[in-house]
């Protein structure tokens, strides 16, 4: 019985084996020739914003003809590097990945490096004294964002004004460099205060309860500056929860400009949006091409975005992807 | 029993009174479009999901079992009910809706206590199973989107009032019936035997397997009503967030409890202590400004203080009349 079973297990073995095989054979040929393999590695499906990203990212690399492997981490790091090692093993041309977090990426990296597999980063950075760990660095530059943001704050606030801010992802790239980019902009107006701030985790659950929260321990709200538009449409359903109006009691700037965010701002409970495009499928293809063919490529592309009144939100919103 | 529960209870009171501290206003209750409105309504509101989870684990526990698939249950309840919500208004669709999801988890119940019961699988792996197909199932209903919908009958589960909220009501109705289900028959006894020695009570004609499925079903179903208060109070089903870690939350309330991991004896109001400790834990960090960088540690260090303070050697070497020991 013990022998039957041992010799059923090695042949499946061996058929695995051969399959693998055959499998990275292909892959090569194809890295060398016509079909170029992606591996992607993406953050997960957080946000309305990084499922229209995925969404761009999979239709982009059929459009192109290139094969894609996908995988969700489901916001954690350790998945992101398992998905990263699995692809070095199967030998794909390109490996292209949003770093749930900044920093803890130089061995796995140097392991893709190793094995002279190119990596692109989209959407997210990391921090890491090695540049020559990635090729690319495809994304937002959310500095700017928060920058923007900051700019719309200075430029209509009247008088003092107390800010309440959820943060994203503690440690995240877009939490840090929204909050940082924003802070600049408004040091330039003392009146102009953030009095507290807590990370919502980019959910609207999150940001449903920070607010409930602050609106209890805050004596005085004017504006609530969310780092993505999903804390912010929490926020609305908890300042409406208080008996206050979303967007006139307390003004709301959000970050992302997706659907329902881009409605809550038609219809006036949210005052400004910073827009974060997460419809750079074509670029990143476009940019993997060049790579696996060993062109130079800049080391930094900016994907181009702008910003949404509640006027723009109403005659942009018949026409919007996402 | 009474002093089993003494430490969460202070516990849960040194929590109030920091928040009392740092922020006066946090125990003002008013009347807000005729509900109430405060901190501590919050505290209830939002603690209502965890709640309603860990009064379904405390049972799931007390057979010497435990459920991680709980936080999955609740995200494919959620994602069910909004997609057949769809853009609808009406409360037909929104109540044809949480029975269709409702019955899901049923299922999804029956399914852990076939692998726990009628397969005999360790629950922590069978239930696993589970937590991480679920989500994959919720991701699947949604398409991976998050379903936004507009339904005002819908809302009331989890962001409806009742002068209180309607989602602590729920919760503490169930947790009524199971008091009553449990404490005035002989079925918390029965199950509280299972734990101790599977097989010496069925040899004592207890119909061991049936209850470890009733309590695995029951946990879905209460799993169930939480994901709807949870996408309820958003109008929203993530199917990716929803209820994320909220089984770590439930069983860690169970323990706070005094329930023992090792089956057997249950207190359901220690699990009711433990829920309200968790959240006002939550919230206080909002309230009194904890730093977000710092937010885990802090709730470590509650955490750890509150099962240090209830471990017996710990209650041996604070307690003041040493003969009350034996």
């Amino acid at each position: 019985m013990l022998k039957k079973i041992t010799t059923v297990a090695s042949v499946v073995l061996l058929s695995a084996l051969t399959a693998c095989g055959s499998g990275g054979g292909g892959a090569s040929t194809g890295s060398s020739g016509d079909t170029i393999t992606m591996g992607f590695a993406q953050v997960g499906a957080e946000s309305g914003w990084r499922t229209a990203n995925t969404k761009s990212v999979q239709d982009e690399a059929k459009a192109a003809g290139i094969d894609l492997k996908f995988s969700d981490a489901q916001q954690k790091q350790e998945n992101q590097i398992k998905a990263i090692r699995s692809y070095i093993q199967q030998k794909v041309s390109v490996i292209a990945f949003s770093p749930v977090v900044e920093t803890g990426w130089d061995t796995v990296l140097l392991e893709a490096k190793r094995a002279n597999i190119p990596v692109i980063l989209t959407d997210r950075s990391i921090d890491s004294d090695d540049t020559s760990l990635y090729k690319t660095f495809l994304g937002s530059d959310f500095v700017e964002e928060g920058r923007k943001a900051g700019d719309w704050m200075v430029a209509n606030a009247t008088g003092p004004t107390n800010v309440v801010e959820l943060q994203g992802t503690t440690g995240a790239a877009p939490a840090i460099d929204r909050k940082k980019g924003f802070e600049e902009k408004i040091a330039s107006k003392p009146d102009i205060k953030v009095v507290a701030s807590q990370s919502g985790d980019f959910t609207r659950s999150g940001g449903k309860q920070v607010m409930e929260a602050f609106l209890k321990s805050q004596p005085k709200i004017d504006v609530v500056y969310a780092h993505n538009d999903d804390m912010g449409l929490g926020a609305i359903e908890a300042i409406k929860a208080a008996g206050k109006v979303p967007g006139k009691d307390i003004k709301i700037i959000t970050v992302d400009a997706v659907k329902d965010g881009m409605q809550a701002l038609a219809n006036g409970e949210i005052n400004f949006i910073v827009e974060c495009n997460p419809l750079l499928g074509k670029q990143l293809m476009d940019l993997a091409k060049k790579v696996v063919a060993g062109e130079d490529v800049p080391a930094r592309v900016v994907t181009e975005e702008g910003t949404f009144t509640q006027e723009q939100a109403k005659a942009a919103l018949p026409t919007r992807q996402y | 029993m009474k002093n089993r529960l003494l430490w969460p209870l202070i516990a849960l009171g040194a929590l109030l009174v920091l928040n009392l501290v740092f922020t006066p206003s946090f125990f003002t209750l008013r009347m807000q479009d005729g509900h109430l409105y405060g901190g501590l309504v919050d505290v209830l509101k939002n603690g209502a999901p965890t709640l309603l989870i860990a009064l379904g684990m405390t049972l799931v526990i007390a057979t010497r079992g435990i459920d991680l698939s709980v936080g999955a249950v609740a995200a494919i309840a959620g994602a069910v009910t909004c997609v057949h919500i769809g853009g609808s208004g009406s409360a037909g669709t929104a109540f044809a809706g949480m029975a269709l999801a409702l019955v899901l988890c049923a299922v999804l119940g029956l399914w852990n206590g076939f692998l726990v019961a009628g397969l005999g699988i360790q629950p922590i792996i069978a239930t696993l199973v589970l937590m991480t197909a679920g989500r994959g199932i919720a991701m699947l209903v949604t398409e991976g989107q998050i379903v936004t919908v507009n339904n005002s009958a819908y809302r009331q589960v989890g962001a409806g009032f009742v002068v209180l909220p309607t989602a602590i009501l729920i919760s503490l109705l169930v947790l009524g019936l199971v008091a009553l289900a449990t404490r005035k028959t002989a079925l918390g006894m029965l199950i509280e035997a299972v734990g101790v020695n599977p097989q010496a009570s069925r040899l004592a004609g207890v119909r061991t397997r049936t209850i470890i499925w009733t309590v695995y079903v029951f946990a879905a179903v209460c799993a169930g009503i939480a994901g709807l208060m949870i996408s309820s109070n958003v109008s929203a089903a993530d199917a990716n967030n929803a209820g994320l870690w909220i089984e770590m939350d439930a069983i860690l309330a169970v323990v706070i409890g005094g329930t023992s991991l090792a089956g057997g004896r249950y207190s359901l109001t220690g699990t009711l202590l433990g829920a309200l400790i968790i959240q006002t834990l939550t919230t206080t960090v909002y309230t009194i400004g904890v730093a977000p960088e710092v937010t885990l540690v802090f709730k470590a260090v509650v955490v750890i203080a509150v099962c240090l303070v209830q471990a017996p050697k710990a209650r041996a070497a604070f307690s003041f009349r040493k003969v009350a020991v034996s």
